[in-house]
């Protein structure tokens, strides 16, 4: 054996301090997903908070003395203002869509995630900030014959500390027992006299405090930096899903699952440990579809889905403006400047895109947060196959759909077998394997920087030609998919996601189908991509990233996800609005944010959702 | 009037489209148990739900203790002194004994105060159970359980929603018993019910209620004594 | 003949006994009653039958073939329809719909991608409503309809598989009493015309005894009684344990007395 016993130890040791640090930070996400349900994105940027407020209040405590007492303190005070900021979300804004679908729920909190990002960079700038050592703490310790960092020593008891003294909180005090009853049936705790809205601060308070906590911990590892967020958020999302969503012990073990794995996978897989973390949640899932220690979500009450009815077909006044609308795509060329003929081009592209997930979403219930992973992969096959095997765009065209259509059915096997929140968190991890490949495969995909030199072939190199080789595809794209929609296939989608026991009982297979759905959804999401890829002439991984999934999950909200043709409206609507305000001010992130909020809280039915309405009340028929 | 510490007047409510309760009006005396009777689907539930603010009334008016609580959110309700013990018992099933109790303990106004100690006597099954997980018990003892939960919070008035159902004949005796306990000490009880022979049993004033709408209001006696008129109203 | 055999059913969730040693048989156009309280394992041995349960142990057969373990889709398409306690029909779409996304699947086209959905199978569906008496209700949305409607075009969305067995979990629950008693008739009606056995669960007692060829009675995942109306009726067992409470009713006079 040449690897030696003791160097197994020190890997096994890492692999638990990473473990404590990953518990302690999930911990409170699954807490807070128990209690009020909602899956907090903004629980990453809580633990970026905690990181900053650390390498801030950190030095100056340890101005007055370089004591490990400062030092620690100077971690809790940073977690309880974390804690605090958690309570100001509760009650600006979850507090007043506990009761809104999901979807609407993960797409408001991470409309905190962006104006936070954009705040911290506001606050503490761009440029990284390390953290001090932990006094006390900085020397090494040896295990057998390899030297040990103490600090890391001292994270891998802070973890099962964390955990006892959540027990304790969870088990002895009655604030923990109203916790642990609201997890189980929250309108219950109400009818017995417990005011849930301070229940529900409170739980927020500690939530975010945890993560703070987690976040203030790393400061003597690594430095303070505003990509922590996104980076954290999807290891915590993965903890808590492995563990079960809700379940403290679950993400305790899944935590130490993980940290092993990572520890260890790094000897063997140094490049895809990433993939591993996430082939494992995929596993666990199959075997047990609500993590270890989770329990099944009760079926929700038979009610009206939220997505597309019976879609109605065009009245004359509709044909007449989706005609308009052609005709405008078709003469941009002629009036606008090459700038407006490019965001046009852009619009159809994303049109595309987000009438695919419609497809998904608002038709077959199946709430995707990964999308972009396919709108990507296709980008990516075409932009290599052109780039590294020289072929030409037409035939790079047509593989795009085929790559994204190949891995959204690989992906879809795994993701159709589950309901609900588990079943978007599958989506984003999926989301998140390709991500990973294609950012640190950089012999083959150029890693962060991409691949340049992505251009349509010689006839369709014009912007005016390309656009024009856009509309026809994307147009072509979106007739086949709303086709479908009123085909016996999208009918049966609709049936699926209203009543799976009824679907099932008139001999359909709920599973099969969902999982064609999906590969056609990504077929034609890849389409998309492979189009932006010779439209940009370039790819790089931003095109498989949470940011763009989330971009067409706003789209389909702006433009109502219970319309046909609403998401390619709200495409246009988003995307015009982002070019235009976007290169106005340094703050877009934030106004992007602000705007994904107030899309959910006061016009969650979109554009095509007012249409409807005006429609309903000059025809005086059913919306 | 100062003795009815419940009433409801022209009460409305449903679910999404669908209408539930057509204006359902009732009152409940100090001390009194009342029976609220009728199918599956009748609208009993949706009653107490809506009285308890589960469910926002439509229409109508619920006074408690002289105050107007329609409206108002359940927990609120709740400390105003009304209790609510739900059909399927929703017992939290993680939580052990003495946990759920705990859940449901609330500040006595002016009376003695429920304990665990005081509640055993009435229930004596759960008294050997204190540490056990809800989960782990019989239908009847979680049944017990539920209202015992309630009576922690020292409610003036209780709503129990189908309290025999499921229930084993020797278990429906204890029930039967738990209830004229409460009523012995003051607490005005209004119960939804199916089993006639349960509700007579332990009721004074009987209601009927029919597709959302009350059809009998009077004494359980005259409704016991009066077959024809049970017959009217409930065929059993 | 017999259409259903159900041998020697058992299925335990945790320690509890859901139901034990379940054996009966159904014979084609026969109406066959499940009674019991709540928790009694109804529901537990008629989704074993309908294959959204598998039963720890047992065979269930259809026409001698064995149906033990198939999903509901497999089940379904070897013709046995079922209706839900809680009505389970696609709220999003319109009766008509429903009737055809019942019909597209029957005809196995819902992987279609060409034709147009609302074109398909209409007079079909037309003609399965106007038996139930819903045709006047075709084009409203499912939503907007009363619960005792909703029952009937579930029924009708069973029917459309042309269902030789039809499972019905608490046809009637929810109804108001004139509804149910419509429903019932209307459900035996086409049970004898058409041959088709019908297993159904139930509370209301005047729909089981006005209608029900035979009953079994469960009692803690057990059959206790099996047998006609008559039968049941004056076996002293189902008296104790299910219909009569007299016992009760004095026990419980006597304690009222004693305590003041």
């Amino acid at each position: 054996m040449s690897v030696e016993f003791s160097f197994l130890l020190v890997q096994a040791l890492s692999g638990l301090a990473s473990a404590s640090s990953l518990f302690i930070i999930a911990s409170g996400l699954t807490l807070v997903f128990g209690v009020t349900r909602i899956v907090n994105f903004a629980h990453g940027s809580f633990y970026m908070l905690g990181a900053y407020m650390a390498v801030t209040i950190v030095p100056w405590l340890l101005q007055i003395e370089r004591s490990p007492t400062l030092f620690f303190a100077g971690v809790l005070i940073s977690a309880a203002v974390v804690g605090v900021l958690g309570v100001a979300m509760e009650i600006l804004l979850l507090r007043r869509i506990y009761k809104v679908p999901e979807l609407f729920q993960l797409l408001a909190t991470f409309g905190v995630v962006l104006m936070v990002q954009d705040a911290v960079l506001h606050i503490w700038g761009p440029l990284d900030i390390a953290g001090p050592r932990a006094p006390g703490l900085r020397h090494g310790v040896m295990i057998l014959d390899q030297r040990f960092p103490a600090y890391e020593l001292f994270l891998i008891a802070a973890g099962p500390v964390v955990l006892g003294l959540l027990w304790l909180l969870m088990h002895k005090t009655r604030f923990g027992i109203l916790l642990r009853a609201a997890t189980r049936d929250r309108e219950m705790v109400g009818a017995l006299g417990v005011n849930q809205a301070l229940l529900f601060t409170g739980t927020l308070f500690l939530g975010a405090f945890l993560a703070g906590l987690g976040g203030a911990l790393q400061i003597p590892r690594v430095s303070a930096s505003a990509q922590m967020d996104l980076a954290i958020i999807t290891e915590a999302f993965v903890v808590t899903v492995i563990g079960g969503m809700g379940s403290i012990g679950g993400a305790f073990l899944a935590a130490l699952l993980i940290g092993q794995l990572q520890a260890f996978g790094v000897l063997i897989f140094p490049k895809i440990t990433l993939v591993l973390v996430f082939l494992l949640m995929a596993l666990v899932l199959v075997v047990k579809p609500w993590g270890l220690l989770g329990r099944p979500e009760a079926a929700p009450p038979s009610a009206m889905p939220e997505g597309i009815a019976s879609p109605g077909r065009f009245c004359v006044f509709e044909k007449l403006l989706v005609a308009l609308a052609l005709l405008v795509a078709a003469m941009l060329p002629l009036f606008g400047d090459a700038y407006a003929v490019k965001v046009a081009t852009e619009v159809l592209i994303f049109g595309l895109a987000a009438f695919s997930l419609n497809f998904l979403v608002g038709n077959g219930g199946i709430v995707s947060f990964g999308h972009a992973a396919y709108f990507g992969l296709g980008a990516y096959a075409s932009g290599l196959l052109v780039t590294k095997l020289g072929m030409p765009m037409e035939p790079a065209l047509i593989v795009a759909p085929l790559a994204s259509g190949f891995f959204a059915a690989l992906f879809g096997f795994f993701i159709v077998r589950l309901q609900g929140i588990y079943l978007a968190m599958l989506t984003l991890a999926f989301a998140q394997i390709a991500y990973a490949v294609c950012f640190q495969w950089v012999e083959v995909t150029g890693g962060d920087n991409g691949i340049v030199g992505v251009w349509p072939a010689p006839w369709a190199a014009s912007r005016i030609v390309y656009h024009y080789l856009v509309l026809v595809v994307a147009v072509l794209g979106i007739i086949a998919l709303r086709h479908v929609i009123y085909a016996p296939f999208g009918a049966s989608l609709r049936a699926a996601r209203d009543s799976a026991a009824r679907a099932e009982a008139i001999g359909i297979d709920v599973r099969a189908h969902r999982w064609l759905g999906f590969t056609i959804a990504g077929a034609a999401a890849g389409l998309a991509g492979g189009l932006y890829a010779f439209s940009k002439g370039s790819i790089d991984p931003t095109l498989l990233g949470i940011p763009l999934s989330v971009d067409f999950l706003a789209m389909i909200l702006l433009g109502g996800m219970q319309s046909v043709v609403g998401p390619v409206l709200g495409a246009a609507a988003f995307h015009s609005i982002k070019d235009v305000f976007m290169p106005l001010t340094d703050h877009w992130r934030f106004l992007l944010g602000a705007s994904i909020i107030a899309l959910v809280l006061i016009f969650p039915r979109g554009l095509g959702g007012a249409y409807a309405s005006l429609r309903a009340r000059f025809t005086g028929g059913a919306p | 009037m100062a003795d009815k510490v419940l009433e409801v007047e022209a009460l409305r409510a449903g679910y999404g489209p669908a209408e539930i309760l057509f204006g359902v009006s009732l009152k409940l005396a100090r001390g009194e148990v009342a029976a609220l009777m009728g199918r599956n689907g009748a609208g009993k539930s949706t009653t107490l739900k809506a009285i308890m603010g589960l469910l926002p009334p439509r229409a109508g008016q619920v006074r408690f203790a002289g105050q107007e609580i329609s409206g108002m959110p359940a927990f609120r309700i709740a400390r105003l002194g009304l209790g609510y013990v739900p059909e399927d018992r929703r017992i939290f099933t993680d939580l052990t004994v003495a946990e759920n109790l705990e859940v449901g303990r609330r500040a006595a106004r002016g009376h003695a105060a429920w304990t665990p100690e005081r509640l055993f006597e009435i229930f004596p099954n759960l008294a050997a159970m204190r540490g056990r997980r809800a989960a782990a018990m019989s239908g009847g003892e979680q049944q017990m359980l539920a209202i015992a939960r309630t009576l922690m919070g020292n409610p003036d008035a209780v709503l129990l929603d189908e309290p025999s159902e499921g229930l084993a004949p020797v278990i429906l005796e204890l029930m039967a018993e738990a209830v004229l306990s409460m009523k012995r000490e003051g607490i005005a009880v209004l119960l939804s019910e199916q089993n006639f022979d349960f509700a007579a049993a332990v009721a004074d004033r009987a209601y009927v209620i029919e597709r959302g709408e009350i059809r009998y209001d009077g004494s359980m006696a005259a409704l016991e004594a009066d077959p024809a008129l049970r017959a009217q109203h409930l065929t059993l | 003949m017999t259409l259903l055999a159900v041998e020697a059913l058992n299925k335990k969730f945790g320690g509890v006994v859901a139901a034990r040693d379940v054996s009966f048989s159904l014979a084609a156009g026969e109406m066959l009653a499940m009674i019991g309280p709540n928790g009694a394992g109804k529901s537990t041995s008629f989704n074993m039958v309908g294959g959204q349960l598998r039963p720890d142990s047992g065979r269930v057969l259809l026409e001698g073939q064995d149906i033990t373990g198939l999903p509901p889709r497999a089940i379904c398409r070897l013709g046995v329809g079922r209706s839900f306690q809680v009505a389970q029909t696609f709220l999003s779409m319109s009766v008509l719909e429903n009737l055809q996304m019942a019909l597209i699947a029957y005809a196995q086209r819902t992987r279609d991608m060409i034709a147009r959905a609302e074109a398909l199978f209409r007079a079909e569906a037309l003609e399965l409503l106007d038996q139930l008496g819903m045709a006047d209700a075709a084009a409203r949305p499912m939503n907007t309809l009363a619960y005792g409607d909703v029952k009937r075009v579930e029924l009708a969305i069973a029917l459309a598989g042309k269902p030789r067995l039809l499972l019905m979990d608490e046809p009637t629950a929810g109804m108001a009493p004139g509804e149910r008693a419509a429903l019932m008739r209307l459900v035996a009606g086409i049970a004898r015309r058409a041959a088709i056995g019908v297993l159904f669960t139930e509370h209301d007692m005047d729909a089981v005894f006005a209608h029900a060829d035979r009953i079994l009675v469960l009692v803690r995942g057990e059959i206790i009684a099996a047998g006609t109306p008559e039968e049941v009726r004056a076996n002293p067992e189902v008296q104790r344990v299910y219909l009569g409470t007299s016992g009760l009713r004095a026990a419980l006079r006597a304690r009222a007395a004693a305590h003041g």
